[in-house]
């Protein structure tokens, strides 16, 4: 996989040779096409990024969906900022999923980042980056890269653009020049003769003009927006039921449909009879596809009852044999070709060998699409990570041209990478069911389906060795670790040690193998952080110290260390029975340090009292979504590590819903104490740096109180053996 | 033959399939789609609504079951002139949701409790508030509880 990936860096690097600076302006039928989507009337499209109707309203489209992640709002408020419009008129709305709103600036955001710092690819997996280069029809949300890709090199760049367009547009209706002019508010001011313009009646003559892509960026001093909390513009449809998410879109005369896969992945459909489900009250339609069965009818619980109905055969497509015991005992199999550690003099080698399980994202909001086949066009609707893709993808399914199908992007009940387009086996299926029957359409997948035909993290197993020295520091550290990709920096540590090596052992099972929130550095956070508690312990050194001693004096993961240790309290004395775990892990170019505070039940599960996050992502745009970002990183952290697993058995995956696959709730989900070091580094990603502390973090004070080291996920599974 | 009930205060004809989930007569039937799905087993709580002012998981009751009851969902909370209730809007002073999914089901639970408990302890909320939020809102969730009762300050640090 590593050569997989250098090849996509230097065919990237040559491709954005040329016009690497103005790659976000697009060609010129590129942004006709987006004006024309965008502006009606006498509004000012500023090449689909941004509008500014006559009434003032400065509408923001953003490439990236939303999910729950609140990126959105954070976008409009680095666009504002440099706009210099007033907060209380600026809307957000999805970029159409058109070619022309293909996300350059992201695709910049990558590129810049891997061009101007060799290594920097370190802040996006390995895994993430080969997949934006496969679907080069850019509008991903994923990777925490919105605010630090599409934020610094798209939004900022076009608010100061449109800001010295509409300038100008002033300065020659005042007849003064553009120097004496300022801006504040929506308005541009000329102080001296006391006269100001609105941007809306400037807004259409402004945009019709030349564009400068290098119009000055605000200093940080100057932020007006950026860094402040603001409140989330999505947020009030969200407590009154007025939000419409994908699985609640309806159409006049629409049906639902719901499906049946085979059980085992790769197992095809030997035959179905349709006739007990076409008895059922409602019921309209039976459709067999390659892998599954479809049945349509009046609602979902008609459709639910006919599907329950039949009896439809499926081959295992070789696959019957498949478990979860047998995926580790090959990966054991390939770590263990690794080269053996030899002890440094006077020292002594450590091994640990460690394991993580296929594990869902879960999100609440089941997989549906509602799609309508008309007069040879295609239009679906609901929420993806990446519509344009989508877009493309139905269009291959269904037979069509891309420019006879629609994908209309909407909000998403959460995804944490499930919802990337190449993964989700949804949109050919509506494109296939919509093309066969003439009314429209919705999928709605049951949350059985979804658990059991999920595209899971990598299930993965390393074996980690270290030498420790008698001087009590670590000389030297190999993983072995078997999994479908490469993780890349997401199986490095933050700290100093002499002879590092990660070696990808690749292992290739039937399952698809996704992206879950925090991609790789969730499973390889958890085997580092845990191993190097361990190095600690044999060393006869508080884990916390351990760690600073292998830190650079005046490094910010030093900084970011003490302080989560200083917030905490650690060291001091603590309620019986209670200890503290800590842990430090660096994904997305944020540096993030976690301790748990935890006790242990009777039943010697374990109960978690409080978190303490310490972050630094560089400059935070809305310092109050990111706490919420990393306060739900955390958490669902720790509900993974205490509880979730996905098991396969015989080929088919054991676990059902939310019955076996238990989801952290209220009750058991701590407090958490969030701090941000504003350091002004290189900005860095928000959704998902929070979540790898938190399963070490609390794993290594497990440890504290009990002496037993986890060395599998999920924690329940070990403390209940 | 129709179900008569009361939903969010007006009289209702459900022409549903008496076993028909009443989940699925609220989002279908009568296009209340702010009750959501989530599991279908009673599980996670997204699709909780006021049954006779009990809070109900509205997948696993049949719709036959609340003929004559009084029904009150997400969209019913607010009041008539529109504006929310304070739950609802404790829930935007925290700003609690992120993806939102589970949220309806959230505060119809947060309402039923503090209707029964006034101003609920730390213990009646871990018991209460039993419904699942992938996104981890928990934190923040108890936050505006406290906030809506009188317990807490209402915004959170940081807000503007």
């Amino acid at each position: 996989m590593g050569v997989k990936r250098r090849a996509f860096l230097v065919g990237s690097a040559a491709l954005m040779g040329g016009g690497l600076f103005a790659v976000y302006w697009g060609d010129n039928s590129a942004r006709k096409r987006a004006v024309e989507l965008t502006a009606k009337g006498k509004d000012g499209s500023f090449l689909g990024w941004m509008k500014i109707g006559e009434d003032d309203i400065v509408t923001v489209y953003s490439p990236h969906i939303d999910f729950g992640q609140g990126s959105q709002t954070a976008l409009a408020q680095m666009l504002a900022d440099e706009l210099d419009a007033d907060w209380s008129k600026v809307k957000v709305e999805h970029a159409p999923a058109d070619p022309a709103f293909a996300n350059s600036a992201l695709g910049r955001g990558f590129i810049s980042d891997m061009v101007g710092y060799p290594g920097v690819a370190a802040a996006m997996p390995a895994s993430f980056i080969s997949m934006m280069a496969r679907s080069m029809n850019l509008q991903t949300t994923g990777g925490s890269s919105a605010v630090r890709f599409t934020g610094q090199h798209g939004m900022r760049v076009v608010g100061a653009a449109a800001r010295a367009a509409l300038v100008a547009e002033a300065a020659d209706r005042l007849k003064v020049p553009a120097t004496e002019l300022t801006t504040l508010d929506s308005r541009v001011i000329h102080a001296k003769s006391n006269k100001s313009l609105r941007y809306g009646e400037l807004a259409q003559a402004a945009a019709g003009r030349s564009l400068n892509s290098n119009a000055k960026l605000k200093d940080r001093k100057e932020f007006r927006y950026i860094g402040q909390g603001v409140q989330r513009l999505d947020i009030p449809a969200k407590v009154d039921g007025s939000a419409i998410y994908g699985i609640d879109f309806t159409l006049p005369d629409m049906r639902v449909a719901t499906i049946m896969m085979a059980p085992v992945r790769d197992g095809k459909l030997t035959s179905v009879d349709p006739a007990p489900a076409m008895a059922v009250n409602g019921v309209e339609k039976v459709i067999k596809l390659d892998d599954a069965v479809v049945v349509i009818a009046k609602g979902y619980w008609q459709a639910t009852k006919g599907l329950q109905a039949l009896a439809p055969k499926f081959t295992d497509g070789g696959h019957g044999n498949l478990s979860t015991a047998s995926i580790f005992a090959a990966q054991d199999k390939l770590n263990a070709t690794g080269a053996k550690l030899t002890a440094p003099a006077g020292g002594k080698v450590l091994t640990g060998d460690y394991k993580a399980p296929f594990l869902h994202q879960a999100m609440m909001e089941p997989f549906a699409l509602t799609a309508h086949h008309k007069d040879g066009r295609l239009d679906i609707w609901g929420g993806l990570q990446d519509p344009l893709a989508a877009r493309m993808m139905a269009a291959e399914s269904a037979g069509l041209d891309a420019g006879d199908v629609m994908f209309h992007p909407m909000i998403m009940g959460g995804g944490f990478g499930r919802r990337f387009p190449p993964y989700s086996q949804i949109i050919d299926q509506i494109a296939k069911i919509a093309m066969q029957v003439p009314y429209p359409v919705k999928l709605i997948w049951s949350r059985e389906e979804e658990l059991k035909h999920g595209a899971y993290r990598p299930q993965v197993a390393a074996g980690l060795q270290a030498g420790l020295g008698s001087n009590k520091r670590m000389t030297g550290w190999t993983s072995d670790y078997a999994q479908f990709d490469d993780a890349g920096a997401e199986a490095t540590v933050p700290y100093t040690i002499p002879n590092f090596e990660a070696r990808h052992h690749e292992y290739i099972s039937n399952q698809v193998n996704a992206y879950w929130r925090s991609v790789n550095a969730s499973q390889h956070g958890f085997f580092n952080e845990s191993f190097v508690d361990e190095l600690a312990h044999e060393a006869g050194e508080d884990p916390y110290q351990f760690r600073r001693n292998h830190l650079k004096a005046g490094s910010r993961q030093l900084l970011v260390l003490d302080t989560v240790a200083q917030r905490s309290g650690w060291g001091k004395p603590l309620p019986e029975g209670h200890a503290l775990g800590i842990a430090m892990v660096e994904s997305f170019g944020t540096i993030v340090a976690e301790v748990v505070e935890a006790s242990v039940n009777e039943d010697g599960t374990p109960k978690i009292h409080k978190a303490w996050a310490v972050v630094d992502c560089g400059t935070t745009v809305n310092p109050l979504n990111a706490a919420a970002q990393i306060e739900g990183g955390i958490i669902m952290g720790l509900s993974a590590a205490i509880g979730e697993q996905i098991n396969i058995d015989k080929g088919v995956v054991v676990e059902s819903n939310f019955s076996d696959y238990p989801i952290l709730k209220l009750a058991d989900a701590p407090d958490v104490d969030v701090h941000f070091i504003e350091s002004g580094a290189k900005m860095g990603g928000i959704g998902e740096p929070g979540l790898p502390p938190a399963a070490p973090a609390l794993a290594n004070a497990l440890f504290a109180l009990t002496g037993k080291r986890i060395r599998q996920l999920p924690i329940l599974n070990q403390v209940k053996a | 033959m129709p179900i008569e009930t009361t939903v969010n205060g007006k009289a209702v004809s459900i022409n549903a399939e008496p076993d028909t989930p009443l989940l699925w007569a609220l989002r279908e039937d009568l296009g209340l789609t702010g009750t959501k799905f989530g599991c279908g087993i009673a599980a996670c709580g997204a699709c909780s609504v006021h049954v006779d002012g009990e809070i109900t998981r509205s997948c696993s009751v049949p719709v036959s079951e609340v003929a004559g009851k009084s029904v009150t969902t997400i969209e019913g909370l607010s009041a008539p002139d529109g504006t929310l209730h304070k739950v609802q809007q404790a829930w935007i002073d925290a700003q609690v949701p992120q993806c939102g999914y589970c949220q309806s089901g959230q505060i119809m639970a947060a309402v039923a409790l503090i209707k029964a408990t006034g101003t609920p302890s730390a213990a009646q909320v871990d018991e209460a508030m039993t419904n699942i939020c992938r996104c981890g809102t928990y934190p923040r969730i108890r936050k505006a509880i406290l906030a809506a009762t009188g317990q807490a300050a209402t915004a959170v640090e940081g807000a503007a």
